[in-house]
């Protein structure tokens, strides 16, 4: 077996050889132009765009569409690879929802990782005051490396959950397109290497916002930074579209809208945001790539009557914060939305009662995925656009606590008088609710013009927004990859190592979060390499030193529980098909999922979350007249 | 409840395989197959209206005079109504070709397309030749890339749009060497559809696009 057999070194090296063509090709155009052979910016930026085509070819994610043009039928095959070990399928293009939710998530994992030692780095910097190790460019490049990192993170995390839980939670096969669902998976790929690669050469040190006019005219790090959020925003709009589609077509018999489990309406809600908002990332960076690449000005303030009325013809920044903002505020209820879900998802089993409120839980979701449209100017409250607008987004923005408050005295009313069970999925979900309660509070702080003027730029933001997507997704991914652990694998991890993984990273989360809002408040800037050591009283070293200790101990929980899945995985105790007792369909079948899941069409005969009820059943594969 | 892993076959709801008209699969299948794909097109085109929308925002936004009035560049009216009404004109042959083959008629089908694709590269010669002047010696452009925010939205609308125009073209082509090897029936034309769909609805983002930039707005002068 050569290593060519994995399709992931093939796409690889198709990647390398797709910026080799590419760039060739651009010194090709520009002789036969009559021009200099090498120019650096075109030659990466076409290099960057042939290697993401060469990837996918390469690894084989188009090979049946470009079957289909020439009319040649390609039938889907099922189960793990005829010719090569059954572990191959998890590194090259696999049609299975089952197989491609794994590749999400431990791809996922492994970009949190980059993205949280890129963060162990920079924080170890700010410990002490003054310049240490990292120069301010690397500084800078460091931050936004660790903001788009993560994001990449928390996108494959959600897709990951999504693909590998909603096709099960509904009775699917698979989902209603697998080819796409695999693209959609293997888009992440070349633009997580793009994103990774771009730091060699200049890296981007305008931050993951990328505001122009920085950004237009920082390092070519940007343009592979441009093409690789293009490749993850092409992810998630195909990935939603998707999602969609098979969450509307595919429910079984008499799983009604509300009926379906409510991590579904938690990703309905998402994979309408992904579908469209995305567009608008992609736009905006589109711009400011070709205003880069062939000098088209929209983001370019230089108007082109000179000095006749010098702003003519000029371009606007601040129409790009415009354009970003519409996709990247609604991108954090992407992202915690799913999150929520699973809270919603794992109260009731741990608390064995129904779900308090399911329609309002159901409703709350889509009303913060509609209200998360219009709130994005609360982004821009300094950035000098017209004063009259910052009502309306303060608004519309505190509007949103509305629906979250929903969800929270939801959950009380799930918990409230149950038979509570404190293993660690739940732990890790009374985790996230505590965690996001601290984002939710500092959010209204923040929304509220008068006390954002001066927050604005501080590490009080970065505090916030910690807050909520640690307590929004990090905590609940945690639990979910705790509580289907025994799905996915068959076997059980160590109670005991999961239980002190959330007793140390609880903790530490609240000091690193609490502790960023404090420095914030004493007057630390975002995106400052340095900081003047007199702030706060002279305290504000000590503040920084305990985020960083903090921090630590956040990355020494999570290296925990990935030693305890990577110990348990295949030689753990053996966890039985349903050992949580939850009524949902994914827990009815064998662990580990047979490749085709389900072994009859599913009926629905009952709630979803009717716990406690004696005789009560949600799903069964028995057609109502059998027997 | 035991459960062994069974091997599905083709029955409905589990063939969520073939999306293609490979005419493998039964009736039921194919129907419930292309009803999945029809939802996914139109998703996919409410995606795709975001991107269109903030090209159009873009536009209004940046294209201001001196007194905040909404303005135009000055450009080739005449080129301008000669490409839409080949690309309107285009639209007609794709319906055409659509009902034909609904109704078995291949010889129509084909000579449809192949008039579709023609009118939509007559389109992309139009923009490319004419309206940016991309060869200077044939007819030269009003408008350079280059020339403010101006240049940035016309080139940037427009050519986002023609590369919608050029995949549909290469679409179109292909549906019809597949129709020329005897693919595509009567009741099975999912392909033929999802083409001619998307092939209006790139003529519709036009219907938005051509007013936007030729028409609203008084025009003003750029100095070259």
């Amino acid at each position: 077996m050569s290593l060519f057999t994995l399709g992931l070194a093939r796409g690889l090296f198709g990647q390398v050889l797709g910026m080799v063509v590419g760039m060739l090709l651009t010194c090709g155009v520009r002789i036969l132009l009559g021009w200099e052979a090498w120019a650096a910016e075109p030659a990466w930026t076409v290099g960057s765009v042939c290697s993401i085509i060469g990837f996918l070819l390469a690894v084989g994610a188009l090979d049946d569409w470009l079957q289909w043009t020439k009319g040649v039928a390609t039938p889907i095959h099922h189960g793990p690879p005829v010719d090569k070990p059954a572990w191959t399928r998890y590194f090259s293009v696999d049609y299975n929802h089952k197989v491609i939710g794994v590749q999400y998530t431990v791809w996922g994992i492994l970009l949190l990782m980059v993205g949280g030692t890129v963060a162990m780095i920079f924080r170890t910097e700010l410990a002490r005051s003054g310049l240490q190790f990292l120069g301010l460019d690397l500084y800078n490049s460091f931050i936004g490396m660790h903001g788009m990192i993560m994001i990449f993170a928390i996108l494959l995390g959600v897709g990951g959950m999504a693909n590998y839980l909603v096709p099960l939670m509904i009775g699917a096969e698979d989902m209603a397109f697998p080819r796409l669902n695999a693209l959609g998976f293997w888009f992440n790929v070349p633009g997580s290497v793009l994103l990774l690669v771009s730091i060699f050469i200049g890296g981007w040190d305008a931050g993951w916002t990328a505001y122009p006019p920085l950004s237009a005219r920082g390092p070519i790090g940007y343009q592979l930074f441009f093409l690789g959020v293009f490749a993850i925003g092409l992810s998630s709009i195909v990935g939603s579209l998707n999602l969609l589609v098979t969450l509307l077509r595919m429910r079984p018999a008499g799983m009604s809208l509300f009926r379906m489990p409510i991590f579904c309406w938690a990703v309905f809600a998402t994979s309408l945001i992904q579908l469209t908002a995305t567009q608008l990332i992609g736009t905006s960076f589109l711009m400011v790539s070709v205003q880069r690449a062939l000098g088209m000005g929209f983001f370019d303030p230089r108007g082109i009557l000179g000095e006749v009325s010098p702003m003519v013809g000029g371009g606007d920044p601040v129409l790009f914060q415009h354009l970003f903002w519409f996709y990247s505020h609604p991108a954090v209820y992407i992202f915690v939305l799913p999150g929520l879900g699973i809270v919603s998802e794992l109260l009731p089993v741990f608390s064995r009662k129904p779900l308090f409120g399911y329609k309002w839980i159901a409703l709350s979701s889509m009303a913060i995925a509609i209200v998360g449209f219009i709130v994005w100017g609360h982004h821009m409250f300094v950035s000098g656009y017209n004063d009259i607008l910052r009502i309306p987004f303060m608004y519309a923005t505190l509007l949103v606590a509305i629906p979250t408050g929903v969800k929270f005295f939801s959950w009380l009313g799930t918990m409230w008088g149950g038979k509570i069970h404190f293993d660690t999925p739940m732990l890790f979900v009374l985790g996230a609710i505590s965690v996001f309660l601290i984002g939710g509070l500092t959010g209204p702080i923040l929304a509220t013009v008068p006390t954002d003027l001066p927050l604005h730029d501080s590490y009080f933001v970065v505090g916030h927004f910690h807050a909520t997507m640690f307590g929004g997704f990090v905590f609940p991914f945690f639990a979910a990859l705790y509580y289907w652990f025994p799905k996915v694998t068959g076997r059980m991890y160590n109670e005991t190592l999961g239980k002190i993984h959330f007793y140390i990273m609880t903790p530490a989360f609240w000091v690193q979060t609490l502790g960023q809002m404090g420095v914030g408040v004493m007057g630390m800037r975002r995106r400052i390499a340095d900081y003047d050591p007199t702030l706060g009283q002279g305290q504000i070293e000590n503040w920084q030193l305990a985020v960083t200790i903090a921090g630590f101990a956040i990355a020494f929980g999570v290296m925990l529980m990935l030693w305890n899945f990577f110990q348990n995985a295949e030689v753990g105790v053996a966890a039985g098909d349903n050992p949580w007792r939850s009524r949902s369909p994914e827990w009815q079948i064998p662990s580990p999922i047979p490749e085709h899941s389900f072994p009859a069409p599913l009926h629905v005969v009952g709630e979803p979350y009717d716990y406690g009820l004696a005789d009560s059943g949600y799903v069964t594969t028995a057609s109502p007249g059998d027997d | 409840m035991t459960v062994t892993a069974v091997e599905h076959g083709h029955e409905p709801g589990h063939a969520a395989d073939d999306h293609h008209d490979s005419g493998e699969t039964d009736l039921p299948t194919y129907l419930e197959n292309t009803r999945r794909n029809r939802l996914g097109m139109w998703l996919f085109f409410a995606s795709e209206a975001f991107l269109f929308l903030g090209l159009l925002v873009t536009r209004f936004y940046l294209w201001r005079g001196p007194h905040g009035e909404i303005v135009r560049p000055e450009l080739d009216q005449f080129a301008g109504l000669v490409v839409t009404a080949v690309l309107l004109l285009s639209s007609y042959f794709m319906n055409r070709a659509e009902v034909s083959i609904a109704n078995g008629k291949r010889t129509d089908f084909q000579i449809s397309l192949l008039l579709t694709a023609f009118l939509g590269t007559a389109f992309l010669i139009g923009v490319v030749v004419w309206e940016w002047g991309m060869f200077p010696s044939l007819v030269k452009g009003h408008l350079k890339p280059t020339d403010g925010v101006f240049g940035a939205v016309v080139f940037g609308m427009t050519g986002m749009h023609a590369l919608h125009v050029l995949s549909g073209v290469i679409l179109i082509l292909n549906v019809w060497w597949l129709g020329r090897k005897g693919h595509f029936s009567a009741e099975r034309h999912w392909g033929v559809e999802a083409c001619a769909i998307y092939w209006h609805y790139v003529d519709l983002v036009w219907i938005f696009f051509y007013p936007a930039i030729y028409l609203i707005g008084s025009t003003i002068d750029i100095p070259h």
